[in-house]
């Protein structure tokens, strides 16, 4: 018979109460970044401490242009794929023309967004807590410090600002990968012309379509941002630290990308 | 209230790591100008001591108090000043490695002046120039050796002209010529340019060469703080085991190692 110290259900008990604590813990370090990352956007130019406009630039290309090709291959790919999908369900009722319609909501208010976050956060994200882990283990961010350069500033708030633009543009242009993925299909699949496609598309959708895409984007790329940088912040013991965090921060982003996606859509569909 | 002729004083410094008491109510007074070096074993709180000296941790109790200001106590701002007062050159350099030299000599001079970026580049140059890094600053951190690495650390750390210089562990991994060079570099420092150095090493002959005081750590405790001569002639056992490199006097017997092994 297991003493009360031992007792399964104890031990389960104390491991959900030590992981919810830990996961409060982390959502108020996640809020403490933000706040920070905002104060510096906001009123660094005042007090003549600004966020680096040429570091917001850098980032702006190495997350976001330098991304255009993969975020197009994917999206297009997704487009091509839910033609496929729906011209063949669709063919049962003898409705494959409404693959438009289809196609042109799922894309812009789901498929778009969704796959650019998840992109993102494996590339964007994992590359955020690698720099700064790395930095951590190589004191690099203590020799911020002690030369009165607040890391928050000077890594955090240029990529999170840098992040909140190029997010919702490349999520736009996904949008249009993924429609044309869908139309290149159809045109092939049932004959139907690319101006036909694009004139249906836009009686389809509406611009209330396109910013709930774009609404989320902006909430994702709160996510990828401060779940990388609070992984590479918290980096301890080396290169094998630098690789946990990494890994953690990609696993995170896309499981909240997920649930967030799911709570918005839900919301936003009522 | 500091010494009116001290640049660091430590008074009744407590601190901890997690449940963990690491520094036991350390008190030491630093004057201007002098080269003080922090020794001890490992473990000894050296680095931990250093950690608070550079602001980087807040003690459980006591303070520090750098050019009269006590960093546990001031705002952000005092601390965002006194910092330009401060250069620290890490143990292993901590360049930020997407940045070249001079990119990184220059760090510093574009935070806190409004410098235009030929001053800036002349003055980079200048600081590499003082530690034999003259014509380097276009290379990237991961070109350059060890020592050179130190080097271009220490070229950050000055090109403020802080008055508080502090060095991690300078000679770890460096061969005896290149560990000898940084010597007369924090010792140029010293009469150059008036700086009050710390300097956190385990390196016996470095230490005995350039300070002017030593004090000793161990176990968390200042074990002494004196003259190079009169740290030499301690009778205190662990400073003196410390110096010839032998283990402490705390002889183990055959069945108690048995049981620590063992965990029993």
């Amino acid at each position: 018979m297991p003493d009360s110290a031992t007792h399964p259900v104890i031990n389960s008990l104390e491991l959900v109460g030590r992981s919810t604590v830990k996961l409060i813990e982390e959502a108020g370090y996640y809020s403490a970044l933000l706040v920070e990352s905002i104060f510096w956007i906001l009123a660094g130019p005042f007090i003549k401490r600004p966020v680096r406009i040429s570091s917001i630039f850098s980032q702006m290309m190495t997350m976001g242009i330098a991304a255009c090709p993969i975020v197009f291959v994917l999206s297009f790919s997704i487009g091509v794929m839910l033609a496929i999908q729906m011209i063949y369900n669709l063919k049962t009722f003898g409705a494959e023309s409404q693959v438009v319609v289809g196609v042109a909501l799922s894309v812009t208010r789901e498929f778009g967004p969704l796959i650019t976050g998840i992109l993102i956060a494996g590339r964007t994200g994992s590359s955020l807590a690698a720099k700064i882990g790395t930095m951590q283990v190589n004191q690099e961010i203590d020799a911020l410090r002690v030369m009165g350069i607040n890391p928050v500033r000077y890594l955090v708030s240029p990529a999170l600002f840098a992040m909140m633009i190029m997010l919702p543009v490349l999520t736009f242009f996904s949008d249009l990968a993924g429609l044309l993925g869908g139309a290149v299909y159809t045109s092939i699949e049932i004959g139907l012309s690319f101006d036909a496609y694009i004139d249906r598309t836009l009686l389809a959708l509406s611009a209330a379509d396109v910013m709930q895409g774009i609404f989320k984007s902006f909430l994702f790329a709160l996510i990828i941002t401060l779940v990388g940088v609070s992984n590479g912040f918290s980096v301890t013991g080396g290169a094998e630290g630098v690789g946990k965090a990494t890994t953690r921060s990609v696993v995170l982003s896309i499981s909240y990308i997920v649930i967030a996606d799911m709570i918005f859509t839900y919301f936003l569909n009522l | 209230m500091a010494n009116t002729n001290s640049a660091i004083e430590v008074i009744d410094l407590v601190t901890h790591y997690g449940p963990r008491e690491i520094l036991h109510g350390i008190n030491l007074t630093i004057n201007e100008g002098e080269i003080m070096i922090i020794m001890g074993g490992s473990g000894s709180g050296k680095s931990t001591l250093l950690r608070y000296l550079l602001g980087l941790g807040i003690p459980t109790s006591g303070s520090i108090n750098l050019l009269g200001k006590d960093i546990t106590k001031i705002s952000n701002t005092e601390m965002h000043q006194l910092r330009q007062n401060m250069g620290v050159a890490f143990q292993g350099g901590a360049l930020l490695s997407s940045m070249s030299i001079g990119e990184n000599v220059q760090l510093p001079l574009r935070e806190h002046t409004r410098l235009d970026e030929k001053t800036m580049e002349i003055m980079a140059r200048m600081k590499l120039e003082v530690v034999n890094l003259g014509g380097f600053e276009k290379l990237m951190p991961a070109e350059l050796s060890g020592g050179m690495i130190k080097r271009a650390a220490v070229a950050r750390a000055i090109v403020m002209d802080p008055k508080l210089m502090f060095f991690d562990e300078p000679s770890a991994g460096l061969d005896p010529v290149v560990s000898a060079e940084l010597d007369e570099l924090i010792l140029n420092l010293r009469d150059a340019m008036k700086m009050t150095i710390v300097v956190v090493t385990h390196e016996l002959e470095s230490a005995f060469k350039i300070a002017d005081r030593i004090t000793v750590l161990d176990q968390g405790n200042i074990l002494m703080t004196d003259t190079v001569e009169n740290i030499k002639n301690s009778d205190n056992e662990r400073i003196q085991s410390l110096l010839n490199r032998r283990p402490s006097n705390d002889e183990v017997q055959a069945d108690e190692y048995l049981n620590r092994l063992t965990g029993m």
